[in-house]
C-alpha cells in the first residue's frame, strides 16, 4: 500500500478519535458520578439509540473484515457464521432482554443474586463475566495490531506495539471518564459509520453487476477456482468428522453465547423500561441482519471482482478481502476514488475495534466493581465509592488487555472470539435461564452452573489443537492435546446446564418461594424495576 | 422484607398474573423450540449433507442459499411476530400488574 492510503486513512481515523474524545468530554461535563450514571448512562436512551449502540457493540472488525474474507476464500462456508451471529438474537429477544431489564440493575449477577445467597453467586458470575470479557478483549487488541500491519503496510514491530498501546489507552480514557453515556454515543457513531461504509460498498458491487445477483454468484464461483462447490457448504467444514463437529460446536456457541455476553446484557439497562429494551433489540436485529446480508454480498463480490487467488496472496486468512474490494471498486490502486474508499474502509475498521473494546471494558469494570469488589471487600472496611473502583478497574482491565495483547501479538488468536462465545454460553447462559425460569433453583445450583460451564470450557481449550499439537497452535512445539475440537461449546454448554441441575437437586437448601415469586413477578411485569 | 414478600406471592397467585405468564410462555416456548430446531437442522445438514445442499434450484441459487436466506427471513419474521404479540397481548396487562404490585408492596409497609 502506498503512502497516500496511509495518510488519508490516518487522517480519517484521527478525525474519529477527535470526535469520540469530544463526545467523552461533552458528556462528562456535569458528571455527578452516580453508579446509575456510570454503568447505565442514566437509563434514558431511546430504543433507536440503544438499538444502534447494541449493533455497534456487536458488529466487530472480525465480522466486517473476517466474515467477508472467509466468504471470499471459501464461499458458502463463510456464510454459516453470519447466520449463527444473527439467529442468536432471537434467544436475546425472546428469553433475556425484557426479563433482565426488569430484574437487574447493572450486571448479570444482579439478576441471579436476587434469589440466592448473594456473595458466592456474585463472585461466580463476576468471575465468568470478567473471563469472557478478557478473552474477547485480547482478541480485539491483537486484531487491532494485525490490522495496522495489514492495512497500512507497516509490518514494523514498533507500529503494532504502539497501536495496541494506543487502542488500550483510548478505551481507558473513554470508559473511565465518560462511563456508559460516552461509550453508548461512541457505539452509535461507529454503527452509523460502519453501516454507511457497508451500504456504499454493497451498492457499488451491485451496480458493477447491474443488480444481477445471479451473475455475481456465478462470476464469484468461476473466479474462485472452485466452481459450483464455492456456492455450497463443504470447503472448510466438509473434510472429516472432526471438522464437522467443530463447526456444529461453534454454531451452538454463537447462537447461545450472545445472550450471555456481559457487554450486551449491560446495554439493556440504558433504556427506561422492558418495553424499550425489547424495541431496542428489534432495532438491533434489523441493523445486524441487514449488515450480515451485506457482508455476504461483499464476500462474494470480493471473490468475483478481486478474485480468490489475489485475496489469499494478500492475506491467508482473507482479512484484506474488503479493503482490496474497495480499492478495485473505486477504480484501482492509482485512482483517487480507489485511495479514498480504501482509506474509508481502513478507518471504519479501526473505529469498529475501538468502539467494541470500549464496550467490553466498561462491562468488565462493572463486573469487577459491582460484583467482585462489592463481595470481596472486608465488611468493616470503609466502603469506597463503587464508581471510583469501577474507574480504577477500567484502568486495570485496560492494562491487562494491553499486556496480553502485546504478549499474544504474534500468536494466532482467531479462536479467541469463538472461545469467548463458548464460555458465555456455558457459564453465563445456563445460570441466567435457570434463575429466570426455574422455581427450584438454589444457590448451590447457581454456583455449580457457572463453574460447571466455565471450568470445562477453559480446560478443554487448553488441551485442544489450538493450544498445542498442531502447526497452527499457540505452542506448536509442545503436544498436550487430548481434545479434538477447537471450540469446546458442544461439550461445555451441556455441562453448564447439567451442573446447574445437579447442584440444585443435591442441595439441602429449600428454595425460597417468596423470592422466586418476586423474581417472576418483577421479570414479567416490571414492578419495582429501577 | 416479609411484608413485601407476601405481596409478591399474592400477585404471583392472582389470575391476572397467571394469564400474563401463560400468554408469554405460550408464545415463547414453541417459538424457541421452533427456531432452535430449525437452526440446528440447518447447521447439521450444511456440515453433514453438502450434496443435498448443493442441489441447484434456479440459476446460481441452490438449496444451501435458500436455506441460509431462509434463516435470515425466519429471524426477521419471528422478531416481528413476537413484537406484535407482546404489544397486543401482554404489555397493557403487565403494566396494570406493575402498578398493582407496587401499590401492594408500598401499602404493606416497605418499599419494593
Amino acid at each position: 500500500m502506498t503512502g497516500e492510503h496511509q495518510t488519508l486513512a490516518l487522517l480519517l481515523f484521527s478525525a474519529f478519535v477527535a470526535v469520540t474524545l469530544g463526545i467523552t468530554t461533552w458528556v462528562s461535563r456535569h458528571r455527578r458520578g452516580s453508579a446509575e450514571e456510570f454503568y447505565a448512562g442514566g437509563r434514558l436512551f431511546s430504543p433507536m439509540e440503544n438499538g444502534f449502540a447494541i449493533a455497534g457493540d456487536y458488529m466487530s472488525a472480525a465480522s466486517f473484515l473476517g466474515i467477508s474474507g472467509l466468504i471470499a476464500l471459501y464461499g458458502y462456508d463463510g456464510m454459516l457464521y453470519s447466520v449463527g451471529f444473527l439467529v442468536a438474537w432471537l434467544v436475546v429477544l425472546l428469553l433475556v432482554a425484557e426479563l433482565v431489564r426488569n430484574c437487574g440493575r447493572f450486571t448479570l449477577a444482579d439478576v441471579v443474586a436476587a434469589r440466592m445467597r448473594e456473595r458466592p453467586v456474585r463472585i461466580a458470575a463476576g468471575t465468568s463475566s470478567v473471563t469472557v470479557s478478557v478473552l474477547y478483549l485480547v482478541a480485539q487488541m491483537v486484531g487491532a495490531g494485525s490490522l495496522v500491519a495489514l492495512l497500512l503496510g507497516g509490518t514494523g514491530e514498533a507500529a503494532r506495539t504502539w497501536t495496541v498501546i494506543g487502542v488500550g489507552a483510548l478505551m481507558v480514557v473513554y470508559v473511565s471518564l465518560g462511563g456508559m453515556r460516552a461509550t453508548t454515543w461512541i457505539q452509535i457513531v461507529k454503527a452509523v459509520l460502519l453501516l454507511g461504509g457497508t451500504v456504499a460498498l454493497t451498492a457499488l458491487v451491485l451496480v458493477r453487476f447491474h443488480g444481477d445477483v445471479n451473475r455475481l454468484l456465478l462470476t464469484a464461483a468461476e473466479r474462485s477456482g472452485h466452481g459450483e462447490k464455492f456456492l455450497a457448504p463443504g470447503l472448510i467444514y466438509g473434510g472429516d468428522w472432526t471438522s464437522r463437529f467443530d463447526f456444529i460446536s461453534l454454531g451452538l456457541a454463537l447462537v447461545l453465547g450472545t445472550a450471555g455476553l456481559p457487554h450486551i446484557l449491560s446495554r439493556f439497562y440504558t433504556v427506561p423500561t422492558a418495553r424499550a429494551a425489547r424495541r431496542s433489540v428489534i432495532w438491533s436485529i434489523g441493523l445486524i441482519g441487514g449488515f450480515y446480508l451485506m457482508t455476504i454480498v461483499l464476500g462474494f463480490g470480493a471473490a468475483a471482482i478481486v478474485g480468490t487467488g489475489t485475496v489469499r496472496e494478500s492475506n491467508a486468512a482473507g482479512n484484506t478481502a474488503v479493503p482490496l474490494l474497495a480499492l478495485d471498486l473505486g477504480g484501482g490502486a492509482d485512482s483517487t476514488w480507489g485511495t479514498v474508499l480504501f482509506a474509508v474502509v481502513a478507518a471504519v475498521a479501526f473505529a469498529t475495534i475501538l468502539a467494541v473494546v470500549a464496550g467490553i471494558t466498561l462491562a468488565s469494570s462493572a463486573s469487577v466493581a459491582h460484583d467482585l469488589y462489592a463481595s470481596l471487600r472486608r465488611h468493616d472496611a470503609e466502603p469506597r465509592s463503587e464508581v471510583a473502583v469501577a474507574r480504577l478497574a477500567a484502568v486495570g482491565v485496560g492494562a491487562v488487555a494491553i499486556a496480553l495483547g502485546l504478549l499474544a501479538r504474534d500468536l494466532n488468536v482467531a479462536f479467541l472470539v469463538g472461545l469467548a462465545f463458548a464460555v458465555a454460553a456455558s457459564a453465563n447462559l445456563p445460570v441466567l435461564l435457570y434463575a429466570l425460569f426455574w422455581r427450584r433453583f438454589t444457590t448451590r445450583g447457581a454456583v455449580w452452573a457457572v463453574y460447571g460451564g466455565l471450568v470445562p470450557a477453559v480446560v478443554l481449550v487448553l488441551v485442544s489443537p489450538v493450544v498445542s499439537g498442531s502447526p497452527a497452535a499457540l505452542f506448536p512445539g509442545a503436544d498436550f492435546q487430548y481434545f479434538p475440537l477447537q471450540n469446546p461449546g458442544l461439550i461445555s454448554i451441556p455441562l453448564g446446564f447439567l451442573a446447574g441441575w445437579l447442584g440444585t437437586v443435591t442441595s439441602r437448601e429449600t428454595p425460597d418461594a417468596a423470592r422466586h415469586a418476586e423474581t417472576e413477578v418483577r421479570s414479567l411485569t416490571g414492578a419495582g424495576a429501577v | 422484607m416479609r411484608a413485601s414478600a407476601d405481596a409478591y406471592l399474592e400477585v404471583q397467585r392472582s389470575a391476572a398474573f397467571q394469564e400474563v405468564r401463560s400468554r408469554y410462555r405460550r408464545f415463547v416456548v414453541p417459538a424457541v423450540i421452533g427456531f432452535f430446531a430449525w437452526y440446528v437442522a440447518y447447521v447439521v445438514t450444511a456440515t453433514t449433507a453438502p450434496g443435498l445442499m448443493a442441489r441447484p434450484v434456479a440459476g446460481a441459487v441452490n438449496v444451501a442459499m435458500l436455506a441460509g436466506l431462509g434463516q435470515f427471513l425466519t429471524t426477521f419474521l419471528l422478531t416481528w411476530a413476537y413484537a406484535r404479540h407482546a404489544r397486543l397481548r401482554r404489555d397493557r396487562a403487565a403494566l396494570d400488574l406493575r402498578w398493582t404490585t407496587q401499590e401492594l408492596t408500598r401499602t404493606r409497609g416497605d418499599a419494593p
